[in-house]
């Protein structure tokens, strides 16, 4: 059986699962954000007096913090006041970050466990090995009553990585690649697993940008295949036992690709779909009004290094905000005491609270029409970020630090393959 | 399930839920009525104007990727929108629309014979969309049996108030 085959059949508790089969399983990790507002006032009208297992449940503030507006402020009391009448201890105020950094953080992402949030990039927790992926709150709501959710067992696909990065080409870059050449449907439904020797050598963050971003391609739940270096980043941060799982040699995959990264150059998604991927070289010297660093996908503390890097000693171009936003209070003292918010602020970025920032079009940074953004985040929808007449092109930390800059699209490494 | 009928209102592929619902509005989280006067409203504002209740969306294919965001079906169910006809759905938007009762049709090529405005009936039943103008049909997936008895009740909460009822979850 695939990873995904595996851990679907240890929650239903039962032998063997093939892809199709709609399966019973028991939750180990429920987590929500604000919409938890949704999901509570759903567990209410279902008349459940107490959620399953208060322990299981994680819920944060991430999305819109501080409180941008009277209504976010409300939701935010009747979710703590919910949290606390529950007796929910896992629960993150808006000091901590966003979701898919705080919970692997405190160890709430655990190998051969089953996951579900309220938010689809959820994927990205299974660069620690966990199925983990994105439900509505309806779905949660009934998640807190039961502890259990059907699922339908997916097809896997394989995608096996070699070669040695470039210079400043990273994670961000690959799976850009890989979403351009597989477009936005390309694993509907499907789990991935990523595996291969750069996989290997790939830091626990850089594992996230892959698995976060496979949402973008329609998988319901993506894997890095549980390493040495999955089990030591893990047990540092919990005490719960966990029993981690691989994938059968003999496993079935419904498609394999492989990929060399040895000759792939920066690459970004360009306005209006996350599968309009190109080379950066392709769009170099566009203009651009705003740069912006952080999000789920790339605001983890390499990603502030290679961008401190690149800004040290340097000015953001006098016509380009630039908007940086640490994915979690650690991150954003990492950053602190290594000196990079330091280079942000003299460079003359604008760095912000950790949470969601302006990726989803709340607050802290929207566009106006004609605009352009250049940003580490993973969705470049019309209107996503504010005006439906702005543009935003998704890429690396890296280039999106030297496009701010330029004031141009500027990609690191130099741009152009050779 | 008792057959649907409506007047067609036509979408492209791809149609991710920023646009069906955008983020701006997310801080709206417990009044569906003013959830369903902001469908579509950035990206195509004539939604609002030129749609009615009652009327059938058909998309092609990956209708609703993106955001795990309920909103997305929630405006659509209580603007009134009878049921969602489309190639393929990203997962959660279509498990989303499932768990809040509004009925998501899987049935490839129905774009292709249909046309904004004409008039589609959908036979759970036997498994086909047919539009009733020209009298050419597409084949759609029978949902499983307990997608069915969701839906039948109304939803997901309606259907975990039955099985508590039934004494089939404990309850707290």
């Amino acid at each position: 059986m695939t990873l995904a085959e595996k851990i679907l059949a240890r929650a239903a508790g039962i032998e063997q699962v093939k892809p199709q089969d709609v399966v019973t399983a028991q939750v180990d990790v429920a987590m929500s954000h604000e919409n938890a507002d949704v999901v509570l006032r759903a567990f209410r009208e279902i008349g459940v007096e107490r959620v399953w297992d208060p322990k299981r449940i994680v819920i944060l503030f991430d999305h819109r913090v501080p409180a941008e507006s009277e209504k976010t402020a409300a939701t935010h009391q009747r979710i703590r006041q919910f949290v606390l009448q529950q007796g929910i201890k896992n629960f993150y105020d808006m000091k901590a970050g966003i979701c898919h950094q705080i919970l692997p953080e405190h160890g709430h992402s655990r190998p051969g466990e089953v996951m579900v949030g309220t938010d689809s990039h959820t994927t990205t927790h299974g660069a620690f090995g966990t199925f983990a992926t994105g439900i509505g709150a309806t779905e949660m709501a009934g998640v807190w009553a039961t502890g259990e959710l059907w699922f339908m067992v997916p097809e896997s696909m394989r995608i096996k990585v070699h070669g040695t990065f470039r210079e400043y080409v990273s994670a961000k870059d690959l799976i850009l690649y890989i979403i351009g050449e597989l477009g936005a449907a390309g694993a509907d439904y499907r789990s991935v697993e990523f595996s291969g020797e750069t996989i290997s050598t790939l830091s626990v963050a850089s594992r996230m940008v892959l698995t976060n971003l496979s949402m973008e391609m329609g998988a319901k739940v993506a894997f890095v295949i549980p390493d040495e270096k999955t089990i030591e980043y893990v047990q540092q941060r919990t005490d719960r036992e966990f029993t981690p799982l691989t994938p059968d040699p003999d496993a079935t995959y419904i498609q394999e690709i492989e990929v060399d990264v040895s000759s792939l150059t920066s690459m970004v998604a360009c306005p209006h779909a996350v599968d309009n991927v190109k080379p950066v070289s392709e769009v170099a010297g566009t203009k651009i009004n705003q740069a912006l660093i952080g999000s789920c996908t790339n605001g983890r503390l390499e990603d502030l290094a290679v961008a401190a890097e690149i800004l040290s000693g340097k000015t953001v171009s006098p016509e380009v905000r630039l908007l940086v936003i640490p994915a979690s209070r650690s991150v954003y003292l990492q950053a602190m005491n290594k000196g990079y918010l330091e280079i942000f602020v003299k460079a003359g970025g604008l760095v912000l609270n950790p949470g969601c920032g302006p990726c989803l079009g709340a607050h802290q940074g929207l566009m106006a029409p004609g605009e352009v953004c250049i940003s580490t985040t993973n969705r470049n929808f019309k209107g996503r970020m504010g005006s439906s007449e702005s543009f935003i092109y998704l890429a690396s930390p890296a280039t999106v630090a030297s496009s701010a800059v330029s004031g141009v699209i500027k990609a690191a490494d130099g741009g152009a393959a050779a | 399930m008792e057959r649907i009928k409506g007047k067609v209102y036509k979408f492209g592929d791809d149609i991710n839920t920023d646009v069906i619902y955008p983020g701006k509005y997310l801080s709206i989280t417990s009044d569906r009525a003013e959830m369903a006067k902001h469908c579509f409203e950035t990206v195509y504002p004539e939604f609002m104007e030129s749609a009615e209740p009652g009327n059938i969306i058909v998309a092609g294919r990956n209708f609703g990727c993106g955001s795990s965001r309920e909103q997305a079906a929630t405006c659509l169910k209580y603007f009134g929108i009878s049921a969602v006809i489309a190639d393929s759905f990203a997962r959660i938007f279509y498990r989303n629309a499932i768990n809040l009762g509004l009925p998501v049709i899987i049935a490839p090529g129905t774009a292709r014979i249909v046309d904004h405005g004409d008039i589609v009936e959908i036979d759970f039943d036997q498994g086909y969309v047919k539009n009733c103008g020209t009298g050419k049909s597409a084949r759609s997936s029978k949902l499983p049996d307990f997608v069915i008895g969701i839906l039948s009740d109304g939803g997901l909460i309606a259907h975990l108030q039955k099985k508590l009822r039934a004494g089939k979850i404990r309850g707290g």
